[in-house]
C-alpha cells in the first residue's frame, strides 16, 4: 500500500483529461446512454463549468472519474480518463481507492443526505486522513478541528463532536469541503454544490470555494444547471445536453455569443435584465379590486415544552398585513425560514393560525365552516413544489384532476369530466390522451403542468403557487412561468407566487413583500423593488445573486490564471 | 431521560393491571382446582374446607380484591402444586429462560448480521442467493416440526444428544439450535434489505469518493446506519424468548418460564399462573426500555 501513495508522477499538462468518454445504464437490459463520447480536459489551477438540465449526463462522466458508477447498471463503453498523464482504467482497484480523496475530492448537492447521519462531523473528516494514512488518532482531530476553522465553522473545537442534523444546510456544505480539500487534492468537483441553498448562503459558499482556489491552486470542476452560478465561477465552460458536449468555450464568449441552439435557448430562458423594463410575464392592469385582505396575521408554532421549562413559542409568522387585488400577482421572496410558506398554508387553512384576520370576498378565512370553507377552498387552490410528491402515484392524470369534482359536485356533471379534463391538458400544453398515465410518467415540467391543470379543475379565482418552479430546469421553469402567465389574462386568475427565487419574480410578479424571521421587511412593485430596494436585507439578498466573474471588478487581475491558460490552450494546444 | 423512563413506566404499571385483572379472571374461567387436587371420591366436607383454606370460597369479585391487596404487600400466593410462593417458583423458573433467550438471540443476531452483510455487499452473488433460500426456509420452518425432527434424528435416531431435560453443555445443543433458527432467518432477510438501502445512500457514495476502504465502507458505514431496523425486530424476537418459548420449552422438557406458565394453567395453580405473568411482563417492559435506549445510542437524531 505504500507505493500506492504517489502511484502518479506529477508533470505538464491537463491535469484531468477525458477523452471520448461514453457511459451506458442498463435498465430493464437495454442500455440507455448516458455520456455519449464525450472528450473534455481540466487545467491545474482553472475552474471548468460543466452546465447541463437535469438528465444531461453532466455528473456521469466525473463519477467515472472517481469510479463511483457501478457496473452494472453502468456499463463504460469507451473512452479515457488521463488523471495527470496516467490512465485510470489500467489502475488497480486499491490505486483508484487511493486517487479519491487525496488528489481528487468531491462535493455533491444535499450535504444532509451526503453526510453519515449517526457519526460526527469530525469522525468523518477524521477519516479521510485515515483512509489515506495521513494521519490518526489526535493528530488526525487536530487537523480536522484546524480545517473547520478554515471553511468557516465557529468554535470548531466544540463543534467537531457535532452530528450533521445539528448543523444549518451552508454549514454542512461547508464539513462536505472540509472533507474535500483535507488532504490539499489537485482537483475539487464540486456537484450541485449550491443548489439545495439559499442564495445569501450560495454566495458564501462560492466565496469560500473561490478563496479556497486560491490557496491551493486546485482545480475546480464544477456542475450546476444554474447559469448564474455557472457564469460567477467558470473560467471555461462546457455545455452538455442528452449526453453530448455541445459547446465549449471561454466562459465569457459562451455566454456573450452562443454557437448552439440549445445554449442559446437556455441563456434565453435565463431571467435577467433591468427589472424595470416592461415584461410581458407582468399583468398589464393590476389595479383591480380587492380580492384578499390579510391584516396581523400571526403563527406561533410551540416548540418543546417541558415540566419545568416553560413554553416556548417559535412565531413562524409575525404580524403580517397585506392584499391582493384582482388579477394581480404578489410574490412573497424570502429565505428558508422566513415564514412564506406558514402564510400560505394558514391562507388555505392547512394550518390555524394563532391571530389575525383574513378576508376573503367580505369573509374571514379563519371563521370559516362548513359548507363556506368547502367553496372557499374550491375558490383557492395551491400548486406544491414537488408535484411529484403532491400526487397520488396509483391515480391517473383522469383521476387527479377530476378529484376536485368528485368532491364539488355542483362544479360539472360526470357526463362532461372527460371532455374537461381533455380541455384543461390543451389549456396547459400536454396533450388529451396523456389523460390515462400516470404521474411516474411524465417529466418534473409536465408534472408541474398536471398539477396546474389540477388546480385549475375547479374553477379558482386565486392559485398559492409554493416554490412552484423551484425544482424544475431553467427553460422548463420558464415555460411553465409563461404558462401562469397566459392563464392569469385568459382566465382572471390571481396569484401568490412563493419563492426564494429572485430572478423568478423578477418578470412574473406585480408586486413584491420581502420577509424575514416571520416579518415583511420591505413591500413594492416589482420595478421599484428592484431598481431602489430600500431594506437592507432586501439589498443583500439582491446583491447575493451570483455576478458574472468577468464582471466582477474587486479582483485586480481581471483575467484568473486559469483562464489564461484556458485561451492559451485554445490557441495552441487543442490539438489532441 | 430519566423524565422518559418515567413516563414509560407509569404506563406500564396501568397495563400490567389490565393484564393481571383479565388474566386473574380467565383462570378462573379454566374450572375449579380442587377437581385436580382432591381425590376423585372427596368428600363434599373436605372440597369445602380445601376451598375455604385457599380463599376459593369466596365470590370471585372478592377474591380478586383480596388478591389487589396482598399484592399491594407483595404477597403473591401460594402455589397450590409445590405448596411454597407461587413468586419464587416463578422466579426459579425464569432464569432458565432467560439463559435460552440470551444465547439464542445473540446467537442469531450476529450471524444474521454476518450473513445479511455478505449478501447486500455482492447482491446477486452465489451467496446472496443461497443465503436468501437459506434464511426463507428458516423463517418459514415452524419451531415445533424442527424441534420434533431433530429429536427423532439427533436423539432417537443417532443417539447423539438427548431428547429433554438439562444437565450436561449436551442439553443446551437442539433447543438453542430450534430457537435460533427462525430469528436467524427473519433477521437475515431485514439486515439484507437494510444494507441494500443504506448502500444505496447518498453518504456511501461521499464515503467512497473520500477514499474510503471497502470493508470499512460495508461494515463501517452501511452497517452502523442498518442497525435500527435490525434492532427493532431482534427486540420483538427477543419479547416473544423471553415470554417463554412455551412450544420449545415443553417438546425439550427445559425447566422454563413457558413450560412453567402452561404447567400451571393445565394444572389450574392460579397464584402461580398470575406471577408467571407479572414476572414476564416485568422483563418485557425493561427490555423494551433497553432497546428505546439503544435506538437513541445507535441514532444520535432521537432523542427523548
Amino acid at each position: 500500500m505504500k507505493n500506492a501513495h504517489n502511484p502518479i508522477p506529477k508533470g505538464e499538462g491537463p491535469i484531468l483529461k477525458i477523452e471520448g468518454l461514453t457511459v451506458d445504464f442498463l435498465s430493464n437490459d437495454k442500455p440507455v446512454r448516458a455520456v455519449d463520447n464525450v472528450s473534455f480536459h481540466v487545467d491545474r489551477g482553472e475552474t471548468l463549468v460543466i452546465l447541463g438540465e437535469s438528465g444531461s449526463g453532466k455528473s456521469v462522466s466525473t463519477s467515472t472519474v472517481m469510479d463511483l458508477i457501478d457496473c452494472p447498471p453502468g456499463d463504460i463503453v469507451s473512452g479515457s480518463c488521463l488523471l495527470d498523464g496516467t490512465e485510470l482504467s489500467r489502475l488497480n482497484q486499491e490505486a483508484r481507492r487511493d486517487i479519491n480523496g487525496r488528489r481528487i475530492a468531491m462535493i455533491f448537492q444535499d450535504p444532509l443526505a451526503y453526510l453519515n447521519p449517526v457519526y460526527t462531523v469530525g469522525r468523518q473528516i477524521a477519516e479521510v486522513f485515515e483512509s489515506h494514512d495521513a494521519a490518526r488518532g489526535r493528530q488526525a482531530r487536530a487537523n480536522t478541528i484546524e480545517l473547520l476553522r478554515r471553511v468557516g465553522i465557529p468554535e470548531p473545537e466544540s463543534r467537531v463532536d457535532f452530528y450533521p442534523h445539528q448543523f444549518s444546510g451552508g454549514q454542512r456544505q461547508r464539513v462536505m469541503i472540509a472533507m474535500a480539500i483535507a488532504l490539499k487534492p489537485d482537483i475539487l468537483i464540486a456537484d450541485e454544490p449550491t443548489t439545495a441553498l439559499d442564495v445569501s448562503v450560495q454566495a458564501q459558499i462560492l466565496d469560500l470555494l473561490r478563496d479556497l482556489q486560491r490557496e491551493t491552486g486546485m482545480a475546480l470542476v464544477m456542475i450546476t444547471h444554474d447559469l448564474e452560478v455557472a457564469a460567477s465561477m467558470a473560467d471555461r465552460i462546457i455545455v452538455m445536453n442528452a449526453g453530448k458536449v455541445v459547446e465549449s468555450g471561454l466562459a465569457r464568449e459562451v455566454f456573450s455569443n452562443p454557437q448552439h441552439a440549445y445554449t442559446r435557448r437556455m441563456i434565453a430562458a435565463l431571467p435577467h435584465g433591468d427589472a424595470a423594463e416592461t415584461s410581458h410575464r407582468r399583468s398589464a392592469d393590476a389595479t383591480g379590486e380587492t380580492l384578499l385582505k390579510v391584516e396581523h396575521l400571526t403563527k406561533e408554532y410551540v416548540l418543546a415544552s417541558g415540566a419545568f421549562a416553560g413554553k416556548r413559542t417559535f412565531k413562524a409568522v409575525d404580524d403580517v398585513t397585506f392584499e391582493v387585488r384582482k388579477g394581480e400577482t404578489l410574490g412573497i421572496v424570502g429565505e428558508s425560514g422566513s415564514g412564506k410558506s406558514s402564510i400560505a398554508r394558514v391562507l388555505l387553512r392547512l394550518n390555524d393560525p394563532s391571530s389575525g384576520k383574513a378576508i376573503y370576498a367580505g369573509e374571514n378565512i379563519f371563521e370559516m365552516s362548513g359548507k363556506g370553507l368547502v367553496a372557499f377552498r374550491r375558490k383557492v387552490q395551491m400548486v406544491f413544489q414537488d408535484p411529484y410528491g403532491s400526487m397520488n402515484p396509483r391515480m391517473n392524470v383522469q383521476a387527479i384532476i377530476s378529484e376536485p369534482w368528485a368532491i364539488h359536485r355542483d362544479l360539472l356533471p360526470r357526463s362532461r369530466w372527460r371532455d374537461r379534463v381533455a380541455e384543461l391538458l390543451d389549456l396547459v400544453g400536454l396533450k388529451p390522451e396523456h389523460a390515462e398515465r400516470y404521474p411516474h410518467q411524465f417529466s418534473g415540467g409536465q408534472r408541474q403542468r398536471i398539477a396546474i391543470a389540477r388546480a385549475l379543475a375547479s374553477e379558482p379565482e386565486l392559485i398559492v403557487c409554493d416554490e412552484a418552479v423551484s425544482a424544475l430546469d431553467v427553460s422548463i421553469q420558464a415555460q411553465v412561468i409563461d404558462l401562469l402567465a397566459d392563464l392569469r389574462t385568459r382566465l382572471g386568475l390571481s396569484y401568490i407566487f412563493i419563492t426564494h427565487d429572485l430572478p423568478i419574480v423578477r418578470h412574473f410578479a406585480d408586486r413584491i413583500l420581502v420577509m424575514k424571521q416571520g416579518q415583511i421587511v420591505e413591500e413594492g412593485p416589482t420595478p421599484t423593488l428592484f431598481g431602489a430596494p430600500q431594506h437592507e436585507y432586501t439589498q443583500s439578498l439582491l446583491k447575493a445573486v451570483p455576478k458574472p466573474k468577468w464582471l466582477m471588478s474587486t479582483e485586480a487581475p481581471s483575467a484568473t490564471p486559469g483562464e489564461l491558460r484556458a485561451r492559451r490552450a485554445r490557441n495552441g494546444g487543442m490539438a489532441g | 431521560m430519566f423524565s422518559y423512563i418515567g413516563r414509560r413506566a407509569s404506563h406500564s404499571i396501568v397495563s400490567v393491571l389490565g393484564l393481571l385483572t383479565l388474566v386473574f379472571f380467565l383462570t378462573r374461567l379454566t374450572g375449579d382446582p380442587s377437581a385436580l387436587y382432591l381425590p376423585l371420591d372427596a368428600t363434599a366436607e373436605a372440597r369445602a374446607a380445601f376451598a375455604r383454606l385457599n380463599g376459593l370460597d369466596q365470590p370471585i369479585p372478592w377474591q380478586f380484591i383480596e388478591y389487589l391487596k396482598d399484592l399491594l404487600q407483595l404477597d403473591f400466593g401460594q402455589s397450590l402444586r409445590q405448596n411454597r410462593s407461587a413468586m419464587e417458583v416463578a422466579l426459579q423458573a425464569f432464569p432458565e429462560t432467560l439463559k435460552l433467550a440470551f444465547v439464542a438471540i445473540t446467537l442469531s443476531s450476529a450471524l444474521a448480521i454476518l450473513v445479511g452483510s455478505l449478501a447486500a455487499a455482492r447482491p446477486g452473488s452465489l451467496f446472496d442467493r443461497v443465503a436468501s433460500v437459506a434464511s426463507l426456509a428458516g423463517a418459514s420452518a415452524p419451531d415445533f416440526w424442527v424441534a420434533i425432527v431433530g429429536i427423532l434424528v439427533f436423539a432417537v435416531g443417532l443417539e447423539l444428544l438427548p431428547t429433554s431435560g438439562t444437565g450436561s453443555w449436551a442439553h443446551w445443543i437442539m433447543p438453542i439450535l430450534v430457537l435460533t433458527l427462525r430469528p436467524f432467518g427473519l433477521l437475515v432477510q431485514v439486515v439484507r434489505g437494510a444494507m441494500l438501502s443504506a448502500l444505496a445512500s447518498p453518504y456511501i457514495k461521499t464515503a467512497r469518493a473520500k477514499g474510503v476502504r471497502r470493508t470499512k465502507i460495508i461494515f463501517g458505514h452501511a452497517l452502523r446506519n442498518s442497525l435500527l431496523p435490525v434492532v427493532t425486530v431482534a427486540g420483538d424476537l427477543a419479547t416473544s424468548l423471553v415470554n417463554g418459548a412455551v412450544v420449545v420449552e415443553s417438546i425439550f422438557g427445559w425447566p422454563g418460564i413457558g413450560k412453567l406458565m402452561i404447567d400451571s394453567i393445565i394444572q389450574r395453580d392460579f397464584a402461580v399462573v398470575q406471577s408467571t405473568i407479572l414476572v414476564t411482563a416485568t422483563a418485557i417492559f425493561i427490555l423494551n426500555i433497553a432497546i428505546d435506549l439503544l435506538y437513541a445510542f445507535l441514532d444520535p437524531r432521537i432523542r427523548y
